[in-house]
C-alpha cells in the first residue's frame, strides 16, 4: 500500500511561487519517524532541503507543520499523523521561506535574544557555586528544557501578526526561566522590559503555543506568572496606567 | 557554474575563527569575546542544534559535593586507568585540577544544575570512578542537569556569547582549510547554506572545534551532523592523526534506533540483564560491576550476545532494567531517558526494560594537540606546532581520554580546553602571533576540491556511498577485530576512494543546499574512516576500546603510545605518551581490571 505525501517546494532561484509536490510511498512495515520519511525520500529527490541534526527531539533543528499542526519530524510517528493515507508537510508557518521545509529565523532569534536570555547577577563568589535548594531549582523545571525549535511562537497568531513585537511564547518562557531563577538578580529590570502594550500582552491564552510543544511545556502559563507579577507590580508602586493591550 | 578561484570570491577577515559552535567552539569564543580580538565562530548549525546538546548524565570534576573529601587526584586517576595508560597524564592533570573551576564558572553563568539538599551542584556515580585511588570503592563524581547536562551546558554557552556579544557564522560551512607556502594555516574556505555565497574566511588563528564523526558508522549514538569535518580537511591537508583506532562503543543505544541512554542510568542502580534475567556484569566485573569502564561492558554485552544470551527474536541486544528505581526517581533523575525510551523504544521505563545495544559514540582520537590546543605534527620525532592551526573538544586529542573515555569527562574536556585555548590564543596574538598571508595559489588549491564537486555532471549519488562505508566499518571496525576482517575493510575502502572523488552533486542551487553539504560532509567521513581502518590493523594489541581478537592482550612493550597516522603517506607512526605530571607523581601502567 502506498501512501502520498506531499511536501512544500521552494527554490528561490527556480521557481516564482511555492507549490506542492507529491510523493506516492510505499508504507512502511514498521513505523517510521516522519524525518525517516523525509530522509528516505531525499535518497531519491536530493534537491528536498530541510534542517536536521540529532534526530532525537533534543536539538530543535526539524520544526515543521506536519497536516496542520507544529512539531518536530524527528520524533513525531508517521502513524500518529497520516490520515486518509496522506501526509502534508510544509515550513512552520508565519516565517518567511528560505527553501522549502527551511524558514528564515531571524525574528524567532531576536525575540529570545530581546529578553536578555542569561542569568544576571553582579555579586561575586568568592568560592565554589552560588547555592540553590532543591526547591528553588524545580521552579526552573518545565523551562529551561526549551529546544528552540520555534513550534510554539509559528502556531501563534500574535506572533504571526507581531513577530517583530510580540517576543513569542518561546521567549517569553526562556524571559520566565531568568526572572524564576533564584540566583538572578534583575527580575524588576526584566519585568520592565516587557511591560509595554506588545512585549507579553499581545498573548490572548489561546494555548496554541501548549498544544504543539513537542517537549511538553507551557509557555502560556510562564505567560500567566509574567502578567500576573506585572500587574502586581502595578499595584504596589500605585501607578495606574491605561493598558492598550488588545 | 563558474568556477571559483581566489578573485572572484570574498575575503573576511579576523583574528580568531573557531570552526564549530558546540561546547568546546562557544568556549573557547566566550573565552576569546572579552579580548578585543576579532572572533567568528563558523558553525554549519545554529550553535544550540550542536551535538553537545545530547549529552545526557553529566560532567565529571572533583567539586567535592557528593563527598567532601573528594579529590581531583582520585579523578586524574580514575582517567589514566580508564585510558588503559596512554592519556597524556600533564594534560588529564591539567583538566582534572582546573575542572572545578571550570564548572563553577558554568554554575556562575546559570546552568541550571539538579542541587543537593544544602544546595549544592548534584553529583552522580559514573562508570570507572573511584576513591583514593581505586581503594575506597564507587565515587559519585558526575555533576548533572537531571539528565540534560548537555542541552542545558550547550544553551548557557549560547546564552553567554550572546550576553558578551560574541560573532556567529551561523549556517556557514567550512570546506577547506587554506595554507600558505609555509604550511600555516590562514583559514578556511567556506559557504553560506542559506545564500551559498562562497568566501575566504582568513585569520591569524583558526580552532577546529568540529566534533566527532560518529556518523562513520551505521549505528551511531551521534547526531547526522558529526561527520567529522574539522579532521576531514585537516587530514586532506596532510595533517595527522592520533589515535584514530580508538573508537568507544557506549554500552547502551537504545537498539535499532541508536539514540543515548545515559550512563546516569546504571550511576542511578540500573543495572543490565540478559535473557534469563541475569545481571550479568557480575560475572566480567565483580567490583564496579555495570559500572565499570564502558569498554569492558561493551565487551560484556557482545559477548553476552554472541554467546546465545541475548534478548528479543533474534536474541541481539539485552536490556537495560530502571523498573526498580521507582516513578519518582526515574522522573526526578532521568526524565530525558524516559521520554526517549517511550519514543524509540516504545517501552516505559518504569514499567519494563529499556533493549539496548553497544553503539558508536565517542571519537578518542583526533588532531593532536598540547593543553593549549595548539596541533601539532611530528617532524624527526619532535612534536613540531602547526603555525595558525588549533583544535579543542571531541575533534582534538589532548589526549585526556587515551584509549577509552570515562562518561562524564566529555563535557569537562570541551570546557577546560575551551577555555585553555582561548586564553593561549589571546596571550599570543598580543604578544605578535600570527601567520603569513596565503597567496592566490594557495586559496585556489583549497578551493578545487569544492570546484570538482560544483562541476560534477556524473558519478555516483551521495546517500548510496554514505550506506557503503557505513557498512564497512561497521562490520570490519566494530566492538571486536581481527586483523583479516580489517584487511577486507580496508580493502574495500579503497574501493570506495575512488567514489569518493567521484561523487556527482545533483543539486547545483546556492539556496540551502543540503546535497552539497551532505557531499563534503561525506567526503569528511570518508578521511575519518580511513584513518580509523590503517590506524586500527596496524595497532597490533588490545588496549582499552580497541580490542582485538588475534592480538587480544595488552603489549606495553610496544604499544604504550600514542599512534600518528601520516594521510600523506598513509602510514602510521608512534608518538610517546606524556608521563610527567608536575603536581604528582605519575600513575605507572597497571593491568586494568574493574
Amino acid at each position: 500500500m502506498t501512501i502520498s505525501i506531499n511536501i512544500y517546494r521552494y527554490n528561490p532561484e527556480k521557481d516564482k511561487f511555492p507549490y506542492m509536490q507529491s510523493f506516492e510511498f510505499e508504507k512502511p512495515k514498521r513505523d517510521i519517524m516522519v524525518l525517516e520519511l523525509l530522509n528516505q525520500l531525499k535518497e531519491k529527490d536530493p534537491t528536498i532541503s530541510y534542517r536536521r541534526s540529532c534526530r532525537e527531539g533534543v536539538c530543535g533543528s526539524d520544526g515543521m507543520n506536519i497536516n496542520g499542526k507544529n512539531g518536530l519530524a524527528c520524533i513525531t510517528p508517521l502513524s500518529s499523523v497520516i490520515k486518509k493515507n496522506k501526509l502534508d508537510l510544509r515550513p512552520l508557518p508565519g516565517l518567511p521561506v528560505v527553501r522549502d521545509l527551511v524558514v528564515d529565523m531571524t525574528e524567532f532569534y531576536a525575540q529570545y535574544e530581546k529578553i536578555k536570555p542569561f542569568l544576571q547577577n553582579d555579586t561575586p563568589v568568592d568560592i565554589g557555586e552560588r547555592l540553590q535548594s532543591p526547591e528553588e531549582r524545580d521552579k526552573l523545571d518545565g523551562l529551561y528544557e526549551c529546544i528552540l525549535c520555534a513550534c510554539c511562537s509559528t502556531s501563534c497568531p500574535s506572533f504571526w501578526w507581531n513577530p517583530d513585537k510580540f517576543v513569542g511564547p518561546a521567549a517569553l518562557l526562556q524571559a520566565y526561566r531568568f526572572i524564576a531563577d533564584s540566583r538572578d538578580t534583575k527580575t524588576a529590570e526584566r519585568l520592565q522590559s516587557l511591560s509595554d502594550p506588545f512585549s507579553v500582552y499581545r498573548c490572548h491564552g489561546i494555548m496554541n503555543c501548549v498544544s504543539v510543544c513537542p517537549k511538553g511545556l507551557n509557555p502560556n502559563e510562564a505567560i500567566g506568572e509574567i502578567k500576573s507579577m506585572l500587574l502586581s507590580n502595578k499595584k504596589n508602586q500605585n501607578i495606574i496606567t491605561s493598558d492598550k493591550a488588545g | 557554474m563558474n568556477i571559483l578561484n581566489s578573485s572572484n570570491i570574498t575575503t573576511l577577515e579576523f583574528d580568531v575563527l573557531v570552526i564549530g559552535g558546540g561546547g568546546s567552539g562557544m568556549r573557547t569564543s566566550l573565552e576569546l569575546a572579552k579580548s578585543g580580538l576579532k572572533t567568528a565562530v563558523v558553525s554549519k548549525v545554529f550553535p544550540t542544534r550542536s551535538h553537545t546538546v545530547s549529552a545526557q548524565g553529566g560532567i565529571t570534576c572533583a567539586i567535592a559535593s557528593a563527598d567532601p573529601q573528594d579529590d581531583w587526584r582520585w579523578h586524574m586517576y580514575d582517567t589514566v586507568k580508564g585510558s588503559d595508560y596512554i592519556g597524556d597524564q600533564d594534560a588529564i592533570e591539567y583538566m582534572c585540577s582546573e575542572g572545578p573551576k571550570a564548572v563553577f564558572e558554568l554554575e556562575h553563568m546559570g546552568l541550571p544544575f539538579s542541587r543537593t539538599e544544602n544546595g549544592r551542584i548534584y553529583q552522580r556515580p559514573f562508570g570507572g570512578q573511584s576513591k583514593d585511588f581505586g581503594k575506597g570503592g564507587q565515587a559519585a563524581r558526575t555533576c548533572a542537569a537531571a539528565d540534560r547536562t548537555g542541552h542545558a551546558l550547550l544553551h548557557t554557552l549560547y546564552q553567554n556569547n550572546v550576553k558578551e556579544g560574541s560573532n556567529f557564522l551561523n549556517e556557514w560551512f567550512a570546506v577547506d582549510l587554506v595554507l600558505n607556502q609555509l604550511k600555516e594555516v590562514t583559514g578556511v574556505i567556506a559557504f553560506s547554506i542559506e545564500s551559498g555565497e562562497v568566501a575566504y574566511l582568513k585569520s591569524q588563528a583558526t580552532v577546529l572545534a568540529t566534533g566527532g564523526a560518529g556518523r562513520i558508522y551505521s549505528s551511531t549514538t551521534n547526531a547526522l551532523i558529526n561527520t567529522g569535518d574539522g579532521l576531514g580537511m585537516s587530514l586532506r591537508a596532510g595533517i595527522p592523526a592520533q589515535d584514530m583506532e580508538m573508537w568507544q562503543f557506549h554500552p547502551t543505544g537504545i537498539y535499532g534506533a541508536g539514540s543515548l541512554v545515559t550512563e546516569g542510568c546504571r550511576g542511578e542502580g540500573g543495572y543490565l540483564i540478559n535473557k534469563d534475567g541475569e545481571r550479568f556484569m557480575e560475572r566480567y566485573a565483580p567490583n564496579a560491576k555495570d559500572l565499570a569502564g564502558r569498554d569492558v561492558v561493551a565487551r560484556s554485552m557482545v559477548l553476552e550476545i554472541l554467546e546465545g544470551r541475548g534478548c528479543g527474536d533474534e536474541k541481539d541486544h539485552v536490556f537495560l532494567k530502571l523498573d526498580h528505581l521507582g516513578a519518582d526517581v526515574l522522573n526526578a533523575k532521568l526524565p530525558g531517558i524516559c521520554e526517549l525510551s517511550r519514543t524509540f523504544a516504545a517501552v516505559d521505563p518504569v514499567y519494563e526494560p529499556i533493549p539496548v545495544v553497544p553503539t558508536c559514540h565517542y571519537m578518542m582520537g583526533g588532531t593532536p594537540t598540547n593543553i593549549n590546543g595548539q596541533a601539532f605534527k611530528i617532524s624527526s620525532s619532535n612534536d613540531e606546532y602547526i603555525p595558525g592551526l588549533f583544535s579543542v573538544g571531541e575533534a582534538a586529542c589532548v589526549s585526556v581520554h587515551g584509549a577509552n573515555r570515562l562518561g562524564g569527562n566529555s563535557l569537562l574536556d570541551l570546557v577546560v580546553f575551551g577555555r585553555a585555548a582561548g586564553i593561549h590564543i589571546n596571550q599570543a596574538m598580543k604578544s605578535g602571533g600570527g601567520v603569513a598571508d596565503a597567496g592566490k595559489d594557495d586559496i585556489d588549491k583549497a578551493l578545487h576540491n569544492l570546484n570538482i564537486l560544483n562541476e560534477s555532471s556524473s558519478g555516483y549519488e551521495v546517500s548510496t556511498v554514505k550506506k557503503e562505508l557505513q557498512e564497512v566499518m561497521q562490520n570490519y571496525f566494530g566492538v571486536f577485530r581481527r586483523g583479516d576482517y580489517m584487511e577486507k575493510g580496508v580493502a574495500a575502502l579503497n574501493g570506495i576512494r575512488e567514489k569518493i572523488e567521484n561523487l556527482h552533486l545533483i543539486d547545483k542551487s546556492a539556496a540551502f543546499n543540503t546535497n552539497r553539504v551532505e557531499a563534503i560532509e561525506l567526503q569528511n567521513l570518508f578521511e575519518v574512516a580511513e584513518a580509523t581502518a590503517i590506524s586500527s590493523l596496524q595497532r597490533t594489541e588490545s588496549r582499552g576500546a580497541h580490542a582485538r581478537e588475534d592480538y587480544p592482550d595488552r603489549d606495553d612493550e610496544n604499544w604504550l603510545c600514542h599512534s600518528l597516522y601520516d594521510p600523506t603517506t598513509k602510514s602510521l607512526g608512534k608518538r610517546h605518551v606524556n608521563f610527567e605530571p608536575s603536581q604528582v607523581e605519575a600513575f605507572p601502567p597497571k593491568v586494568r581490571t574493574y
